[in-house]
């Protein structure tokens, strides 16, 4: 049971208040596998998905981790918030180097999990290459790539997964441009489309939602994938106190869908009974603030279509 | 020698808590025990993992809080408030 | 056990013998063989090691440093636009303090894409922070790669074995396979001070600012330095147990040369039969062959050329900009202030371009011309003018 179905209340996710959720929370260790102190910007959504990866995880785990914010936040020498073995190599190899240190510990008959913690960039563009190699060979590795939709570290200039509309400061508005032009790279289905046993995406706003995603993910025999969507307080453009707010209304909205497939079997994990309208999304973040009502009719005719979609099939 | 000096950088690294982020704050999250349900959500998703909990009591570690307000924001008790902090 | 093998198969031999436990290669030609036969014995089961068939030599260095970082010993081998690709994770291999084994099969570099034997591709990654070696046979090919191993594990610094493509990987000559008990004497087990492991948890590829970053690269370079020492002593140890030592650097007819080639790899072979045959004829001329080109041996080759009135470095690669090649740079620069030698760059072979004897004794020639008149600093050596017309 992947979400907590609160019986009193009937709220479908992490109702807070619900004994399940409480339980579930209160089950989790105690141990901070993530030293606090590390430089993350104050409310960065990526760090709370770092954080819960770890608490999934526990200390037999070896992460591997590209360039991004997360290994600049978390590694200034000499200071390290890794409790636990980590490697950064270079931004576009954290596939070959999960795989390599897979393969080492096969050899050394060692249990220990290979998870590679990266960031949008270092996977859906300059990684590609290197996890899709990983993926069909089949290594026994956990990729979470956690998307903050743009390299936020350099600045925040538009990525593969820079949804349509966004403003960053390679895709910005100004009198011929409305912003980023193209639709999101479709992440999900390129890796699953690798034969893979688990893939899976999920949000910082549903947070037990993605642990257990996590904890799945780790369980299992070969590559596993989690697409984690993590707002940017600093690159998004709102209050750092709305990351994990912001998490829950891409998904509330329709905007964010949270799927897992496993050996090539789709499931929709949740189908929101009302929508809520994308423009609530919208405009609670600056990079979207100046999108005409032209353009938020479209965006919104676009999800409309693809639930659509979803709701046929289901 | 030119061993020694190698195994040196790994024995000067420390773990980050020597970096006292609390000094980030403007705002501090200040906590009602009376309202709280003990939910747990709070420590769940503060980003520096720094609320302690212990025996169901949930306090922030302010060594550390960078006052974001995610834990007051998502609070289903309304027990947490963020105060513009005095310096 | 003697056999007449390929270079690329007594260099998959020399891994094998190694026990290297992971090997992660691209195919490029002309290393194509040497993983090929890799293959071969991890699939008969000849060779305990796990073979990852990466998609590209970026990642197959990369597989190597995960690997290496974890605790095992490792391998890959490339030539040319492959070395060119992995060009970031050499600095990082090196940077890394891991005692990675590459093999590179030396090819010339695109453009025009060519896949026959020149230096440019490994003389182009000297500085990377990789020691470097250049051999003359397949013997040495083996050898060094066991010896390649030995010295890594001691300095933590990767090691590139440089054997010329074609002209050593694909020609058949007789080796003497070692002993497995022998390497094994000589060749322990890997046990790396720090790996990833999470009895011992440890941050590996921090962020150094300009307060750390430069002692990080000091310490690297000390390594390096101390590669050299580490090298010749292993070299000795090797002679005592396998009979075969190589040096440094190889000085041939030296001793009452009037005038030197110097030069690294395979070519010293066919100069060695010019320098017998010249000999006969009268003319005294020697060749210092470089081994070990990374750390530069300045002392063995101060000792060796200074007194010369006339050096010739002859080389199959070409330092754009500047003129003449790396090694001829290199020569130079060690016998600053040292050496009242004239010394000349031949640049031959590049793109494979067959360097026959008379274009050598074109150049011995040259050298002794030299003695008594102005010569130009760089000769480009065995050009056609096709092109021209």
């Amino acid at each position: 049971m992947l979400f907590v179905r609160c019986k009193e209340c009937g709220a479908k996710l992490s109702a807070s208040r619900c004994f399940e959720f409480k339980l579930a929370v209160n089950n989790l260790p105690d141990e901070e596998l993530l030293s606090y102190g590390h430089r993350a910007c104050s409310g960065c959504g990526a760090i709370i998905a770092v954080r819960l990866a770890l608490k999934a995880s526990g200390r037999d785990v070896i992460v591997v981790q590209p360039t991004g914010c997360m290994e600049v936040v978390t590694t200034p020498y000499p200071e390290t918030s890794w409790k636990v073995p980590y490697i950064h190599v270079a931004f576009e190899n954290a596939g070959a180097v999960a795989s390599g240190v897979w393969r080492a510990l096969k050899v050394l008959g060692k249990k220990t999990k290979v998870l590679v913690i990266g960031g949008d960039g270092g996977t859906v563009d300059i990684g590609l290459q290197a996890l899709s190699g990983a993926l069909e060979r089949g290594e026994n590795i956990t990729y979470i790539c956690y998307d903050n939709e743009a390299y936020m570290n350099t600045g925040v200039q538009r990525s593969g997964a820079t949804p349509f509309g966004a403003v960053t400061t390679t895709s910005p508005a100004g009198k011929l441009s409305f912003g980023e032009d193209r639709p999101k790279k479709d992440m999900p289905h390129i890796v699953a489309s690798h034969n893979v046993p688990y893939v899976a995406t999920a949000s910082v706003g549903y947070p037990m939602d993605y642990v257990e995603k996590v904890k799945k993910a780790l369980s299992v025999e070969g590559p596993s994938y989690i697409h984690v969507l993590t707002p940017c307080p600093t690159g998004w453009g709102f209050d750092s106190s709305k990351s994990i707010e912001l998490g829950k209304l891409a998904v509330d909205t329709g905007m964010w869908i949270l799927y897992e497939i496993e050996n090539g079997v789709e499931k929709i994990n949740y189908i929101p009974t009302k929508r809520k309208p994308v423009v609530e999304y919208l405009k609670a973040q600056r990079r979207f603030r100046h999108l005409s009502d032209d353009i938020i009719s479209k965006i919104q005719e676009e999800v409309d279509r693809v639930w659509e979609r979803i709701l046929k099939s289901t | 020698m030119v061993l020694e000096s190698y195994l040196n950088f790994f024995k000067k690294m420390v773990y980050s808590d020597v970096n006292k982020t609390g000094g980030w704050r403007t705002f501090k999250p200040i906590y009602d025990h009376d309202r709280c349900i003990k939910c747990g959500t709070c420590w769940l998703v503060c980003p520096e993992g720094c609320v302690v909990r212990r025996e169901g009591f949930f306090q922030p570690n302010y060594d550390y809080c960078k006052g974001c307000g995610i834990c007051a924001n998502e609070c289903p008790a309304n027990a947490i408030e963020m105060v513009l902090e005095e310096k | 056990m003697r056999d007449i093998v390929e270079g690329s198969r007594a260099v998959a031999e020399a891994v094998k013998l190694c026990r290297a436990k992971v090997i992660s290669a691209y195919p490029i030609t002309p290393q194509t063989h040497i993983v090929e036969y890799l293959a071969e014995f991890v699939a008969n089961g000849e060779l305990d090691a796990e073979f990852v068939r990466v998609e590209s030599e970026h990642s197959a260095l990369s597989v190597c440093v995960g690997a290496s970082a974890t605790g095992v010993r490792t391998f890959t081998a490339t030539s040319s636009q492959g070395l060119a690709l992995m060009f970031e994770v050499l600095f990082i291999a090196s940077g890394l303090r891991l005692p990675i084994v590459m093999v590179n099969a030396n090819r010339a570099l695109s453009a025009p894409i060519s896949i026959w034997n020149d230096q440019s591709d490994s003389t182009a990654v000297r500085d990377c922070g990789w020691i470097q070696v250049y051999v003359e046979t397949n013997q040495e090919a083996l050898d060094s790669v066991i010896q390649a191993y030995k010295v890594a594990e001691k300095v933590l610094l990767p090691f590139m074995v440089c054997m010329d493509g074609f002209v050593l990987t694909h020609t058949y000559e007789p080796v003497d396979i070692p002993d497995q008990r022998l390497v094994d004497d000589y060749l322990p087990e890997y046990d790396p001070p720090i790996k990833l492991d999470p009895e011992n948890p440890v941050t590996i590829g921090p962020i150094a600012d300009p307060n750390y970053y430069m002692e990080f690269k000091l310490v690297q370079d000390e390594a390096m330095n101390e590669a050299k020492r580490v090298l010749k002593d292993e070299d000795e140890k090797f002679g005592e147990i396998f009979g075969r030592r190589y040096g440094l650097i190889e000085e041939y007819g030296t001793d009452d040369a009037d005038v030197v080639l110097v030069t690294m790899g395979s070519l010293a072979g066919t100069i060695k039969d010019v320098v017998d045959r010249m000999r006969e004829k009268g003319k005294n001329v020697g060749l210092v062959r470089v081994r070990l080109y990374r750390p530069f041996p300045k002392d063995e080759i101060v000792r060796a050329l200074k007194d010369f009135e006339v050096i010739g470095v002859i080389e199959k690669d070409n330092c754009f900009g500047f003129g003449g090649g790396a090694l001829f740079h290199d020569v130079r620069s060690a016998l600053y202030g040292k050496s009242n030698a004239k010394v000349i760059g031949f640049v031959a072979g590049l793109g494979g371009r067959d360097i026959p004897y008379w274009d050598i004794e074109k150049a011995y020639e040259m050298c002794y011309e030299a003695r008594v008149k102005e010569v130009p600093d760089v000769v480009w050596i065995g050009v056609r003018d096709w092109f021209r017309r």
